[in-house]
């Protein structure tokens, strides 16, 4: 047998029995109050979006996707509205994610995790998901009763727990599904999954996003906010002391008693706080904790705690906001019997601003003015330069014409640097001389081989600068490149 | 063996009675739905060993009862590329030579074709962009010893250049100077004449009258009045500015005693009637062509 160690005989630095801490289940309380309505209003706003944009129609015209929002992967397209983006363009999805990015420091730093709260897709489908457990197996009380229970189920608990998993999992069902809408033409999409005739990729991943979605919301929970998700972490370095959290206003006095002892208390003319010890904070917290301890890093400042306090306050007829967007700056300055101040624009929110204002402002500019006709021109590489029969040189060029518009163009191309040089496109007959004409089909390219003639004589230098205008004919849009004429 | 587990107070766990100096190992077993998976696998995969090729016999292998195996599978999957691409190619088959160039979908097929089919068969003597070296020429200029046209081309490539087929392009170039019919001294002067055609610098002192004369006697017949080049002989323009063999003196010296006879392979039979038709179309638009 092993010696019993002696406490006396550890040092500080031990530590007796595992270090693993199972999870408490949270069973968060129903309420009602200003923050769960702007939380309803969001979630029916957000899932509203999610579940039905790919439904939205927009016409853009025959042979063109009709969907307004669509990510078009095998001709590689995205359209959002009216605007169309060619992969080249992706850099316009870099500036949103700055924008993005920069507007999650500005919710940071005046309110706090206001995204965690309200916005976080995973707070938004555990919030349904709580509420579809609600509805089914009762309140916070009745839940907690039913799992303690240890009595053998009784039908009615059997079909309470095959309904609440049915309903989740038909949620989970949609989430997937909607998902995939985005990818393809959302009612003919639909009418192949329903028909099963829809391609495998689409099933595999309403597959998967069913599996996510049911795992994260129906089980994991706040465990994803607490332990997976890095925004926790990352706003600790966000956030200054001017930023309204949720907080526990310490300012209204300390000792938590019931409102019974509390008012022989006061009546005996000791310090009483508001607070009355009633636990609704903690029993709506979907994180399970009390804010009352503090800001704390589980906190995703949902506010319904606010919501809570708030109904008790006005229950008992003291004031409301207890608990409130609040900061220490001014639980210290109420303290001190000085009026609480609230500093929107400081120097942190005006920066955000202005770089949120500057990346979107240079995004719409460039958005708007951006070119729908443009050119690429790749010199051959082998040979650089070709010498013919009369001792004149040619060089040729890969030309690449983009055409991103939605209808079809003619273009005349035009090239200057060398003297007298002469232009010719392998397959087409100039009607012009020296000025070849092409049709690029709508929302397509067409690469073209280009040849570049030009006379020994008078083109002494080595290498000379070559400009390739390409207009349209119809609209007079004109796109350039330039490259170099070669000699061998 | 001695039983050296003990009872560890502070994890409630026994040890595996494994010491090394004196830190001990708590007994923590694998959890049992690790082990019931692993065994499963195990079980699992006997279940290859059956349907898939599994256990080396003396000459071959157990071949299982899905009958699959990789050359197989590779095989079909070719197969299924070629009757991909074969249905592109029926349509480039099917096209008259001369609208190929006409339509960009064919015109891009044939080049992406041609280009393949080139750097694999043809850019050992003409380099991997047609640009050609000294006696194989460049594809890319427009000067032609067979002629330029698409169908001209073609012709080149199916039969070749003294290349043994029986509808093979003939004529060479004779070695005046091996053969005795041209004497050292005249083949110097006529070589001069030679470079006089297409403007470049004669030796001092030659005698172009001469070079004239020994030109039109034995060289006319083949490169023509005035050096102009003939086609059905595969007879190079001597007055333009391209020049196979090189146009200094020495070469042109030891072109005319030596003679030339490149040759060029047939390609009919090698290569199927589509692709030669690709080729000829990339050659073609690789600029020079007439």
């Amino acid at each position: 047998m092993n010696k019993t160690v002696n406490p006396k005989d550890l040092t500080s630095d031990d530590d007796v029995g595992p270090l693993y801490a199972a999870r408490t289940k949270v069973y968060p309380q129903s309420v009602s109050g200003t923050f769960r309505r702007i939380k309803w209003g969001l979630m029916a706003f957000c899932l509203g979006v999610y579940y039905f944009l790919p439904f939205v129609r927009w016409n853009r015209g025959l042979g063109a996707p009709s969907q307004a929002v669509l990510i078009d992967l095998p001709n590689s397209r995205f359209y959002f509205f009216f605007i169309e983006l060619w992969p080249q363009e992706v850099y316009y999805f870099t500036g949103l994610l700055i924008v993005a990015a920069v507007a999650l420091f500005l919710m940071n730093s005046i309110g706090g995790r206001i995204w965690c709260g309200y916005l976080c897709p995973q707070t938004v489908w555990t919030d349904l998901f709580y509420a579809v457990e609600r509805l089914i197996e009762g309140d916070r009380r009745e839940r907690m009763k039913k799992d303690k229970s240890s009595d053998p189920m009784k039908l009615e608990r059997i079909s309470e727990i095959v309904l609440k998993h049915s309903i989740w999992l038909l949620i989970a069902w949609w989430t997937g599904g909607a998902w995939v809408l985005y990818f393809n033409d959302a009612p003919t999409l639909v009418k192949e999954l329903v028909t099963f005739q829809g391609p495998m990729i689409a099933y595999v991943w309403i597959g998967i996003l069913t599996a996510t979605t049911y795992l994260l919301a129906g089980y994991m929970r706040e465990q994803v906010c607490t332990y997976m998700c890095p925004w926790p972490r990352i706003q600790a370095a966000l956030t200054d002391e001017w930023a309204l959290n949720v907080t526990y206003r310490y300012d209204r006095g300390e000792k938590r008693t019931s409102v019974k002892k509390a008012a022989e208390l006061r009546a005996l003319g000791e310090q009483v706080g508001d607070c009355v010890d009633c636990y609704q904070c903690v029993a709506v917290c979907p994180t399970g904790i009390d804010i009352r301890n503090g800001p704390q890093m589980e906190c995703i400042q949902c506010g319904l705690c606010i919501d809570a306090c708030d109904n008790v306050m006005a229950k008992i007829g003291r004031p409301k906001r207890l608990i409130g967007y609040d900061n220490d700056i001014n639980i210290h300055r109420r303290q001190e019997g000085k009026a609480p101040i609230y500093r929107i624009v400081r120097a942190r929110t005006v920066v955000y601003s202005a770089i949120i204002a500057a990346v979107g402002g240079f995004m719409i500019y460039t958005l708007a003015t951006r070119s729908l006709l443009d050119v690429n021109v790749l010199h051959d590489r082998n040979p650089v330069a070709v010498k013919l029969s009369d001792g004149s040189i040619r060089n040729a060029y890969t030309v690449r014409l983009l055409n991103k518009s939605g209808y079809d163009r003619v273009i005349a191309i035009d090239a200057n640097g060398p003297a007298n040089l002469t232009v010719h496109v392998i397959g087409i007959d100039a009607v012009t001389p020296d000025r070849p004409m092409i049709v690029i089909p709508r929302d397509s390219t067409s690469e073209l081989r280009l040849l570049v003639t030009a006379p020994a004589e008078g083109n002494p230098e080595k290498s000379i600068p070559v400009h390739f205008h390409v207009t349209d004919i119809g609209l007079g849009e004109v796109a350039s490149a330039t490259d170099n004429f070669v000699a061998p | 063996m001695t039983d050296h587990s003990e009872f560890d107070s502070v994890s409630g766990k026994t040890t595996t009675g494994h010491e090394w100096d004196g830190i001990k190992e708590l007994n923590t077993p694998l959890p049992r739905w690790w082990v019931i998976s692993f065994y499963l696998t195990i079980i699992w995969s006997i279940g290859y060993w059956i349907v898939y090729p599994a256990w080396p016999l003396i000459s071959s292998n157990t071949t299982g009862l899905l009958g699959y195996s990789t050359r197989a599978s590779l095989a079909v999957e070719l197969a299924n590329l070629e009757a991909l691409r074969g249905e592109k190619m029926a349509a480039l088959a099917a096209a008259p030579l001369a609208d190929i160039e006409k339509d960009p979908a064919l015109l891009a097929l044939a080049r992406a074709k041609g280009k393949t089919v080139f750097g694999d068969n043809c850019a050992p003597c003409h380099g991997s962009g047609g640009a050609g070296a000294k006696g194989f020429p460049n594809l890319n200029d427009d000067d032609w010893l067979w002629g330029g046209t698409l169908d001209q081309i073609m012709q080149t490539i199916q039969f070749g250049v003294r290349s043994g087929h029986a509808k093979t392009h003939e004529g060479q170039m004779l070695a005046f100077g091996k053969d005795g019919v041209l004497k050292g001294d005249e083949i110097v002067t006529v070589a001069n004449y030679v470079r006089s055609l297409s403007g470049l610098p004669t030796r001092a002192g030659y005698d172009k009258a001469k070079g004239e004369k020994i030109f039109v006697e034995n060289c006319v017949a083949c490169h023509g009045d005035g050096g102009k080049g003939n086609l059905e002989m595969g007879a190079p323009d001597l007055t333009d500015k391209i020049w196979l063999y090189g146009s200094d003196e020495a070469a042109l010296i030891e072109t005319i005693s030596q003679g030339r006879a490149g040759v060029m392979p047939a390609w009919e039979g090698r290569l199927d009637p589509a692709t030669i038709k690709a080729m000829a179309v990339y050659v073609h638009s690789l600029g020079g062509g007439k």
